[in-house]
């Protein structure tokens, strides 16, 4: 018969103090680490062929910031040809027409099976292989004939050729998210009435962004990297306006350090927003919604503060 | 119009080489709730999905509610019907699956108005209230906006039964409702489908709960490698068997 005034249970023995176990090696290989990322900065900040003055002169420069744009643009709309093809393909792949499901295979192998660089030179000279283009009834009049050269600018051939490249990799992301929801689903969505259509649209596809999400994510962040090889094909996009300044100032380092330190903002930015497009997809994954970054920041900086103790 | 809900002539599934379905015979009234009972791999789920052309039946008659499922009959010869009108006849059917089913990625209020809304065509506001009634039904009132990763097994079943009557079916299928679930959590579902069947909907269900068959159905039907094996009321089937296999699987279940 236990008063409730009693605050200790008896019998309960007390809390475990012990002492921890300790980690020597731990500590060497973050001595080495400091010693190592240290040395790595004083030559960054001491070694003159940096030449820090020439960047920041040069980081804002009108022509970079245009070159900067022309990259976005570039991945930005590569990225929209890239998944709405890659949708596509992807149904199109698991469609229970043959030949449907055979043309979205070849495209797929084709595109993957060339290098993108030689897919953009194919672009750029795409004039030396369809002088003119037709557009009309086919194989009866036609209506315009635009001319290709004119047609096809480099920035366009830069757009054409990593978006169509770009579909076939997404096909292929697309098509592992959708085959990853349980085919329960279907069956579920259709006894309840629902088309085929609806059930791609509302059911599956939803589900699949899960899975779809990452990889995107990655091949975006890829995607603003590759866009420099349209340099290649005198698109002024950001690598090719550092390459305009430095073949006149000869200035070839720093202006390459400007290059990449708007590359890495970029790519960080990206990070940043793929990493709350994967949290809002994963809800109902788990029981609760996953930490923002800032708490995911704060929370890991705790624990390993614990694990270093 | 025949009191007749359900009526299977001989209908044949294969496959591949594999006869899953070997002339099953049946009739379903109208209100009645009939249980079918067999060791696994005996058929009963198939037939089950084939009410709802979720399996097309290779030979054989089999309509629900005096129409053909899945073909029209123009003079003697069947035409398949298109995708939308299948569509069309399974939204008067609900089904409940052994694994729920439900659609993870939304709530589960969501879940059941997610089909009025889409197939219907019913006003969101409506079907939200409707929704409601039907979670409440199943006892589920506080648990509108909960994920079906937050709900127990039993819960999301509730939910899964309340997201099949929201479409206002005629006919209601069960594939092994309970199988998935602790046996603790077996008892809600079951009474949720007793509440439904007390209402008067007509109801097949695939199950192994034999007490649920002999207290609830009207007819219990018992079947074994693709064929109907023995048939009739539970105090027949259950109760006194008559074939040496109907008795061997219920000394083993019961």
């Amino acid at each position: 018969m236990s008063s409730p005034e009693v605050t200790e249970e008896p019998g309960r023995p007390d809390e475990i103090t012990a002492v921890p176990v300790r980690h020597p090696g731990r500590w060497i290989v973050a001595a080495i680490v400091v010693v190592i990322a240290a040395s790595l900065v004083r030559s960054a900040v001491t070694s003159s062929g940096f030449q820090w003055g020439v960047v920041g002169e040069y980081l804002f420069d009108a022509n970079v910031l245009e070159g900067l744009v022309l990259t976005l643009e570039l991945t930005v709309i590569a990225m929209v040809i890239g998944v709405a093809l890659g949708v596509l393909l992807a149904v199109m792949r698991l469609s229970p027409n043959p030949l449907v499901s055979r043309a979205s295979w070849l495209y797929i192998w084709f595109f993957r099976g060339t290098p993108v660089l030689v897919q953009l030179l194919f672009w750029y000279n795409i004039a030396a292989l369809y002088p003119k283009l037709a557009l009309g009834i086919p194989f009866g009049p036609a209506f315009i004939h635009p001319n290709v050269n004119t047609l096809v600018t480099a920035f366009r051939a830069g757009v054409l050729a990593l978006g169509l490249n770009e579909g076939a990799y997404m096909a292929e992301i697309v098509r592992a998210g959708m085959i990853s929801v349980n085919e329960g689903q279907t069956d579920a969505a259709q006894s309840l009435g629902m088309t085929r259509v609806q059930t791609l649209r509302r059911i599956v596809l939803p589900q699949a962004m899960r899975v779809i999400i990452p990889p995107t994510g990655n091949e975006t962040i890829s995607m603003l990297k590759t866009t420099s090889l349209a340099s290649v094909i005198t698109v002024p996009e950001l690598l090719r306006s550092v390459e305009n300044i430095y073949s006149r100032n000869f200035k070839v380092i720093p202006l390459l350090i400007v290059a990449s330190i708007w590359y890495i903002v970029c790519t960080s930015v990206l990070y940043v927003g793929q990493y709350y497009l994967e949290r809002y997809y994963g809800r109902g994954a788990s029981r609760e919604l996953s930490p923002t970054m800032l708490q995911r920041w704060k929370g890991g900086i705790l624990s390993g503060r614990r694990e270093w103790a | 119009m025949s009191g007749l809900m359900v009526n299977a002539e001989a209908v044949h599934k294969r496959f591949g080489r594999l006869e899953v379905l070997k002339g099953i015979t049946l009739e379903v009234a109208r209100g009645e709730v009939m249980c079918l009972l067999g060791p696994s791999g005996s058929g009963k789920s198939t037939f089950l999905r084939c009410i709802n052309h979720l399996e097309k039946i290779n030979s054989g008659r089999l309509s629900v509610d005096g129409e053909l499922v899945g073909y029209r009959q123009v003079g003697t010869r069947l035409h398949e019907l298109r995708e939308s009108e299948v569509a069309r006849k399974r939204a008067e059917i609900g089904m409940v699956f052994q694994h729920f089913n439900l659609f993870p990625h939304m709530t589960a209020i969501e879940n059941v108005t997610c089909a009025p809304v889409r197939v219907k065509g019913i006003g969101r506001e409506q079907a939200r209230t409707r929704g409601a009634e039907l979670l409440d039904r199943v006892g589920l009132a506080d648990k509108l906006d909960s994920y079906p990763a937050q709900l127990s097994g039993g819960q999301q079943q509730r939910v899964a039964i309340a997201r099949a009557l929201a479409m206002e079916p005629k006919l209601m299928l069960f594939d092994e409702p309970t199988s998935a679930l602790d046996p603790e959590l077996v008892g809600e579902v079951l009474q949720a489908m007793q509440q439904l069947a007390r209402d008067g909907m007509t109801m097949i269900v695939v199950t192994h709960e034999i007490g649920f068959a002999r207290e609830v159905a009207d007819t219990v039907v018992f079947m074994d490698e693709g064929v109907v094996v023995e048939a009739g009321g539970p105090a027949d089937v259950i109760a006194n068997p008559r074939h040496e296999r109907t008795k061997s699987f219920l000394s083993k279940v019961l």
